[in-house]
């Protein structure tokens, strides 16, 4: 078949077409009659914030939620799907964002698990590694999930859906975990299914990879469609505007840092993996001068929710001398005692981490500020002054909420997130260590918090940024390590540290061919 | 040579409800639901199952009521921690506790009476073939079946394709349920083959085991069964030396009593909850492949619609 190009008229009907579909959690509309329509040989880009609705949009097409009201039409005939296995039937496919995957199984039982199973174990097992092979998707089918990157864990979800030989595949943020390189690697495989003749559907808020790959966009907010465009002949701005409704506020860089003495020093850092899954920190060493941002970029699970635990103090490490706060050594003090000395800390989970999800503000404030503040005294709880904590922490950072102090749990992610930050940045730390600041987030709560981090080192204090998201990274930190199988690289400053460069440094490159092959297959 | 054939005929009795307890559990704790009321199935399945035997006359429909009464309960088990997401680990003691209770209730008009138990089975020939023949031929049929049913069991788990979506909603119920597998109702299914087994196991006692019943005779078996499955790290072949491992402990306990060996016997009869504590910190230290406990195990699962 020849391809028509992208700009081809459409004289086909549409491969799936979606009519007024709407989707209400209790009085919660998460779809607002949407209608949306897919041809083949189109990669069609589905824009919008979290919590926009793309997630409910996208199981209601696979068949896991079932619509209040409207329909969805399959090769213009209406359908009704009970279940995912009904959509597949179909020829609809799926590449789940958080990978559906069961880590304790083979590769080959995790895609014999997404087949409707007709066919015998061996054989499916064998057009398995042929047809990774087929699309330069390398597979072992008989290695256990666990053992696999995160790379390698989305060619399964990827191989998995391709196995069914689907007319349409759903793609839900397929980059966010893959580094440059790995990205660019998939979207050679994106096109080759579009050449086949498939039809895409790609969920991401990166806005550039939407211009350079999709066809045609339909932007979501709030529930409703905003409108379907060509992102090729939109802006980034434009499509950002359509994306969050209103601009959003620019991030200030500091018109020049001045840095002062070394606040937080890591000296030689190697910690034992805490979790059977684990990653080992090897001789992790850094230098933080007050006035800095130092950003750490890397693919998630690369060993850095073990640096945070073992800079924060959930994790005690036997020689103090290997993290140094101001000057003293504290490898081998608690957590309250770090923050006694003045540095806080603001963990990736904002849920259960961050936050006790069930307790209110005042006691989530209560809970990282007691040690150094006036909220208790003499071992009793000051109620008026935790109560303070949170009208200041609402008021600087804009938090909505429905009442004063509600739970934690009842704030969407964006708020509560500039709750956890701000609580911490109100203490005006000497150093603050922050995982994920901006992870899930939307765009106005994010350029908030970007901000203050900002003002933060400004104003003389040592901040230490970990964060997938090498665009934020670049947007606000000074310089740029990269984690790699618990390994740190050298910092990059601002001006070198370009997305090529990091992003070779997150697939390992720095390091030697067999350290790094032997890193992989451990 | 006599007492060994029958210190070794004597392991394998008491090792018959280990096993067949620790089978049923095994298979629901693969899928991911973690059921303590094991004990309270057991001693439930014992009294329905000598009462239906008693009143009938037949070990076949003992057995049967000790399988029904077990699965009974445990459906109430699912109801709870299934339909309506409660605790686990409370439902599944209290369900323990209820079992001791109902058991008492139903068997009370049972105790002291006696049935005939299980007839072993005899083989001219093969069984009267010098030290093996009685074991491998002149057993009860539980023994035989409970041999089976862990091997069935293997089957299925590594062989089968339910069995494999039945380890994966264990593994991880959100994937299971985002690939469209029912956790629910396939974790309902395990549960409810837990309590048949249980139950079974139960009604082994009065019906093989002991001519009577009597309140409160499972001793603790139904905890040594939860026990066995960590011991095994969730594999069947594991299993089953386990549960002749723990037998035998059971069984030179009481001949090291009687031989008048100077160990207390209640330091015998905690042996194998020792030995479970050893092998979990052993297979925490060795941490070589890959996890050893269901990953969803124990968790409450909510599918969003």
């Amino acid at each position: 078949m020849l391809d028509p190009g992208p700009a081809a008229p459409r004289t086909t009907q549409p491969l799936l077409q979606t009519v007024g579909l709407t989707k209400r959690y209790g009085d919660f509309l998460a779809n607002d009659k949407i209608d949306i329509e897919i041809f083949p040989r189109e990669i069609h880009a589905l824009l919008g914030e979290n919590g926009a609705g793309k997630s409910t949009l996208v199981k209601t097409i696979y068949g896991l939620v079932q619509p209040s009201a409207g329909e969805l039409r399959w090769q213009g005939a209406p359908v009704k799907l009970s279940g995912p296995s009904e959509a597949r039937s179909l020829g609809i496919g799926m590449v789940f964002q958080h990978f559906s995957l069961f880590d304790n199984l083979t590769v080959a039982e995790n895609v014999a698990l997404g087949l409707d199973g007709k066919e015998p174990f061996k054989a499916m097992s064998a057009r398995l590694a042929k047809v990774a092979q087929d699309y330069g998707l390398p597979l072992d089918p008989n290695r256990e999930v666990w053992q696999l990157s995160v790379g390698e864990r989305q060619r399964i979800e990827i191989v998995r859906a391709l196995m069914q030989n689907p007319k349409f595949l759903i793609l839900d943020e397929p980059t966010a975990v893959l580094t440059p390189q790995e990205a660019d690697q998939l979207f050679v495989v994106l096109e080759r299914l579009k050449a086949e003749g498939r039809a895409i559907l790609y969920i991401s808020h990166k806005l550039d990879e939407v211009k350079r790959l999709c066809d045609t966009a339909t932007i979501l907010r709030g529930g409703k469609k905003i409108s379907t465009c060509n992102p090729k002949l939109e802006t980034a701005a434009s499509l950002a505007r359509m994306m969050v409704g209103t601009e959003i506020k620019e991030v200030k860089p500091p018109a020049e840092r001045r840095t002062t003495v070394p606040r937080l020093v890591v000296n030689d850092l190697t910690v034992a993996p805490a979790e059977l899954h684990g990653v080992r920190l090897q001789n992790v060493s850094f230098e933080l001068k007050g006035g800095e941002i130092l950003g750490i970029a890397g693919v998630a699970g690369n060993g850095q929710d073990e640096l945070f635990a073992a800079l924060s103090g959930e994790r005690l490490v036997k020689e103090p001398g290997t993290i140094i706060i101001d000057g003293l050594a504290c490898g081998n003090l608690s957590i309250t005692q770090r923050r006694k000395m003045g540095a806080a800390f603001v963990p990736e989970e904002r849920l259960g981490h961050g936050t006790a999800p069930r307790m209110r503000l005042s006691e989530n404030a209560l809970l990282t500020g007691h040690a150094a503040s006036d909220m208790v005294r003499h071992g009793f709880i000051n109620a008026a002054a935790t109560l303070r904590t949170v009208d200041r922490t609402t008021e600087t950072f804009d938090v909505r909420k429905a009442k004063r102090d509600p739970e934690a749990a009842s704030l969407s992610g964006g708020n509560l997130q500039k709750f956890v930050v701000g609580r911490e940045i109100l203490r005006t730390p000497a150093v603050l260590v922050v995982n994920q600041p901006t992870w899930g987030v939307d765009a106005g709560a994010a350029a908030i918090i970007r901000q203050a981090l900002i003002d933060l080192a400004s104003a003389g204090a040592a901040v230490l940024v970990t964060s997938q998201d090498l665009d934020e990274l670049i947007e606000i930190a000074d310089r740029i390590a990269v984690m790699f199988h618990g390994h740190l690289s050298e910092a990059l400053p601002r001006a070198e540290a370009t997305r090529e460069k990091l992003g070779l440094l997150m697939g390992g490159a720095s390091l030697d061919q067999k350290e790094a092959a032997h890193a992989a297959g451990a | 040579m006599v007492l060994v054939e029958a210190i070794i005929l004597s392991v394998l009795a008491a090792s018959t409800p280990l096993l067949l307890a620790a089978t049923g559990e095994l298979v629901t704790e693969r899928a991911g639901v973690l059921n303590l009321g094991v004990e309270g199935m057991m001693i439930v399945g014992a009294a329905c199952g000598f009462g239906a035997a008693w009143l009938s006359g037949s070990i076949i429909v003992g057995a049967l009521c000790g399988i029904i009464a077990g699965m009974l309960l445990s459906l109430i088990f699912a109801f709870m921690t299934l339909g309506l997401a409660v605790n686990q680990v409370a439902t599944g003691l209290a369900l323990t506790i209820l079992g001791i209770g109902l058991s008492g209730l139903i068997g009370a008009r049972f105790v002291g009476e006696r049935i005939t138990t299980a007839p072993h089975l005899y083989i001219p020939g093969l069984s009267d073939i010098p030290l093996v023949g009685r074991i491998l031929f002149g057993e009860d049929a539980f023994v035989y079946l409970s041999l089976a049913l862990i091997v069935a069991v293997w089957w299925f788990l590594y062989r089968t394709r339910a069995g494999l979506v039945l380890r994966a909603c264990g593994d991880n119920h959100v994937s299971a349920h985002a690939l469209g597998y029912p956790v629910l109702r396939i974790r309902m299914l395990a549960v409810l083959f837990g309590g048949g087994c249980a139950g079974l196991a139960g009604a082994y006692l009065p019906l093989a085991y002991t001519p009577f019943f009597i309140p409160g005779m499972t001793a603790g078996r139904g905890w040594i069964a939860l026990a066995l499955v960590v011991f095994a790290s969730w594999r069947p072949g594991r299993l089953v030396i386990g549960a002749y491992l723990f037998g035998a402990v059971t069984i030179l306990q009481l001949h090291a009593q009687g031989a008048g060996v100077g160990i207390p016997s209640q330091f015998m009869s905690a042996l194998p909850y020792l030995a479970t504590v050893i092998v979990l910190v052993l297979l925490s230290r060795a941490r070589t492949g890959g996890s050893t406990a269901p990953a969803a195990l124990g968790t409450v699962f909510v599918p969003d619609r």
